[in-house]
């Protein structure tokens, strides 16, 4: 569904992603794993061209993307949710998901306010506060729902479970295990390899901006060097 | 208490176009964050559609059919400058737009004398509104009782379209984080050009509103633009509701003003504007400023050298061709020469300020005309020698820039632009209406430099001592740890403050500095005219420079003094032609396109590029 081949991308003149390629299979959830720096974040930004890449492919669905404007990409059926949340502070949750909205699109499940707010009941019942009175929780949920008011069928998730409580953690697992079944595919990035086994199929390591395994989970597993080798904890 | 209500009905009524200017200015800088100089310019073009729309249109129906037509065509000119010219600079640095919209107002001044002619046109009455209404037994233009209802609806409307609509929404969120507004599959280009043509309609229609009471003159987009920006201010960047209430603060006061102080109505505005800012210092509805929050654009700034070899000996050579000009040169190039020599001073002080400190100043023209009014006024009233008041002038203005840096300093980003600006126009207008002190429009004339300076050849070398050594002075500042605490300061606050520098201190000297400096190049200016005018300290004098030096470009260290030299002898070529500023504002707004780093910084790219300078290690 989305391919990734041998991209470069840069902040100004410091090289951030070098070479690198990865696939997200259709109806996966894929795990983008590293350290703190790696690169997460940056190749999140860098399939939505909000970091142009300087060279290399991304296709989605079979059409090159990396020639295309954000807003463009978002339209194809790309959902980025952002790694610092980014809710719209002074607008309220109802307000932050009318921004996400768009139109149905066929072959992706239609998500409305209704269907969202019985996802997040915590957003439900607040619905009118403004984006700046949520605890960092309701944010988080806000800006995955807000993103799925866009009705996409590859969501970037940007580190879901950073600094939040262990209890949303959870929530978080069990939303992106629903995505799954709903048909929807997953590309994330964690620093938590518990998070990822909890929902994952496949991962990708990537260190200094370069991808050092690839794989299914299951062989992550099995190969606890590997793990070692490249990630914290 | 019967006058008391007519004034107030008065104000009110007065308030209606200005509120509609305003709000459209807070609208665009809420969403695109560009400060739009050319809006005054918009207000003239929706008065002149208006006028000449009345004048074939007719009836009622005609009257308010021009009004809300005129409208319609200044969003169309709204979306045209949009689309042509600041779309192309979206990426430039921070503030770099602005530019492009001094530009803008160049060129429209010329077309709308070019269509309209010079002379000041009278607005056509309403047609079945021409009388008075007796309120209490007052007379109130009728025409002023349908502003007073016009208004609230078109508040509401507008309040409406932001607040209940999803394009509101989306204006809302654009202002907060476009990139996440993009990110979420929203066409930002488009959203930006239409606020930028929504806000440029409303102040098409305040234009064409205020006919009847006003009419419409060339000189409209600069008198409008300061009470603009003092409600934009008071009310709070980008609230609704706040302009509306500032706009009817100012307005009513204005009309007291004119009843009671007639000597201070101008004053009075920047005296509210400023003691507002002092106990709310983000309006009365604005919200903090979080520069570059999310987004930010631009380069990193490349640390600054001292110049190399090669340049010490460019500039020497420069200097030497300068210092030759009396052999060669006519009597005009001399005056000419020394102009520009003062100017280049003048940008360079400004440039200090903005290349180095990072402060940006929209009210710079307070020290150049205010030390060029100090010399004046000691000559004038004391009659003190020239030697004496040329070297008190600079004093004055650094004391007055420390002075008002002290409560400018408070604020960030443009509400601290916009609260120079009040101060220069606060200054101005003291100026422009204490005639006893001042001279008030008339200047102060008379004031001739010493006997020994008398030749022009022998002022142009002192101009040329005068004016080099500020320049070499100002960079030195740069260079010296003092420079290096400022720059420190602008880069990072946080960690200047960490690092143990006093930011506050570091920039309120830097402002004083910058001040004096500029105080200095009004003193060269006042003696080589023997007369000084209240226009030395007007808006137009302070963007004068502001354009040079982003021009020039910001982030080097000779964009100032390059800039300066370079448009001010273009513009002494180009006045000669009767539409010199529509050359003049094509030229700026061809620049800002072509070379958003500004003349020096993109020469210096381009130089890099085909390898003729090394390209910087970092």
């Amino acid at each position: 569904m989305l391919e990734v081949g041998n991209i470069n991308s840069f902040y100004g003149k410091a090289h951030v992603l070098r070479d690198l390629s990865f696939d997200v299979p259709k109806g996966a959830v894929v795990a983008l794993l590293g350290r703190n720096g790696a690169g997460k974040s940056t190749t999140m930004k860098s399939v939505m061209q909000i970091v142009r890449t300087a060279s290399g492919l991304v296709r989605f669905e079979g059409q090159e993307i990396s020639n295309l404007p954000p807003h463009k990409i978002a339209k194809l059926g790309i959902g980025y949710v952002p790694e610092d949340r980014r809710v719209f502070s002074d607008l309220t949750v109802v307000e932050n998901l009318i921004v996400g909205f768009q139109p149905p699109r066929e072959g992706s499940v239609t998500w409305t306010q209704d269907i969202l707010f019985d996802l997040f009941p915590n957003l439900a019942e607040r619905r009118n506060n403004r984006g700046k009175a949520l605890s960092g929780g309701e944010q988080q949920m806000l800006t995955i729902a807000r993103t799925l008011m866009g009705n996409p069928s590859l969501v970037l998730l940007d580190e879901p479970s950073e600094g939040v409580a262990p209890v949303i953690v959870e929530q978080m697992a069990q939303v992106i295990t629903q995505l799954k079944s709903e048909g929807l595919t997953v590309l994330l990035s964690e620093q938590n390899l518990h998070f990822a086994r909890a929902v994952a199929d496949h991962a990708v390591i990537i260190e200094s901006g370069a991808r050092v395994y690839y794989g299914t989970l299951a062989e992550l597993n099995a190969n606890p060097d590997i793990r070692d080798a490249y990630l914290a904890a | 208490m019967e006058f008391f209500v007519a004034q107030i009905l008065t104000g009110l009524a007065n308030a209606s176009s200005l509120f509609l200017v305003a709000c459209g200015l807070s609208l665009i800088f809420g969403v695109t964050r560009i400060v739009n100089f050319a809006h005054g310019s918009l207000y003239m073009i929706g008065a002149y559609t208006g006028y000449s729309l009345m004048q074939v249109l007719p009836g009622a129906v005609g009257f308010w059919g021009a009004i809300v037509v005129a409208g319609l065509v200044v969003g169309l000119v709204g979306l045209l400058i949009e689309i042509l010219v600041l779309r192309p600079v979206y990426r430039a640095p921070e503030l770099f737009q602005l530019v492009a919209t001094f530009g803008v107002i160049l060129v429209i001044q010329d077309l709308a004398l070019m269509i309209w002619g010079p002379e000041d046109l009278l607005g056509p009455r309403a047609p079945g509104l021409r009388g008075v209404v007796r309120i209490m037994g007052e007379p109130i233009p009728k025409y002023d009782i349908a502003l007073l209802i016009i208004t609230p609806f078109v508040a509401v409307a507008l309040w409406y379209l932001i607040t209940k609509t999803r394009l509101g929404v989306l204006v809302r969120a654009a202002t907060q984080d476009r990139e996440m507004v993009g990110a979420l599959g929203v066409n930002q280009s488009w959203l930006f050009t239409g606020v930028f043509a929504l806000g440029s309609a409303l102040a098409g229609l305040g234009g064409a509103l205020q006919l009847p009471k006003g009419g419409a003159d060339l000189l409209m987009d600069f008198n409008i633009l300061a009470p603009v920006f003092v409600v934009v201010v008071i009310g709070g960047m980008g609230s609704l509701p706040g302009a509306y209430l500032a706009a009817i603060i100012i307005s009513v006061l204005n009309v007291f003003g004119v009843s009671y102080l007639p000597q201070s109505t101008l004053v009075l505005m920047f005296v509210v504007m400023i003691v507002v800012l002092m106990i709310r210092p983000y309006g009365l509805f604005g919200r903090e400023e979080v520069a570059g929050e999310h987004g930010q654009v631009g380069e990193p700034e490349r640390p600054i050298k001292p110049a190399s070899n090669t340049v010490r000996m460019v500039v020497a050579a420069g200097l030497l061709v300068l210092a030759l000009l009396p052999l060669y040169g006519s009597h005009f190039s001399l005056v000419l020469i020394t102009d520009v020599l003062i100017f280049c001073l003048f940008a360079a002080s400004l440039h200090f300020l903005l290349g180095t400190g990072g402060l940006v100043s929209f009210g710079h023209a307070a020290y150049y005309g205010g030390g060029a009014y100090v010399a004046a006024l000691l000559v004038t009233h004391v009659d003190s020698q020239m030697e004496l008041a040329f070297l008190l002038a600079p004093f004055g203005a650094g004391l007055a820039a420390l002075s008002i840096g002290w409560v400018c300093l408070r604020l960030t980003g443009v509400y601290f632009a916009m609260l120079t600006l009040a101060f220069a126009q606060l200054i101005w207008s003291l100026v422009f209406q204490w005639g006893d002190f001042t001279g008030g429009d008339d200047g102060l004339v008379n004031i001739w430099p010493a006997q020994w300076l008398k030749d022009t050849t022998v002022y142009f070398y002192f101009t040329l001592v005068i004016a080099t050594s500020g320049i070499l002075i100002l960079r030195h500042v740069a260079h010296s740890p003092f420079g290096y605490a400022l720059r420190a300061a602008r880069d990072s606050e946080r960690q200047a403050e960490a690092t143990g520098i006093d930011t506050r201190k570091v920039r309120l000297l830097a402002f004083g500095f910058a001040g004096f400096m500029g105080g200095l190049a009004g003193a060269l200016f006042v003696f080589s005219k023997g007369s000084v005018f209240p226009n030395e300290l007007e808006i137009a004098r302070s963007f004068d420079a502001l354009i040079v030096v982003f021009l020039g470009g910001v982030k080097t260290l000779a964009g100032g003094v390059v800039g300066a030299g370079f448009f001010k002898g273009i513009e002494e070529l180009l006045i000669r032609f009767e539409y010199w500023r529509l050359l003049m504002g094509l030229l700026i707004i061809f620049v800002v396109i072509a070379a958003p780093d500004g003349v020096v910084g993109s020469l210096r790219k381009g130089m890099e590029r085909v390898g003729l300078r090394r390209v910087e290690d970092q």
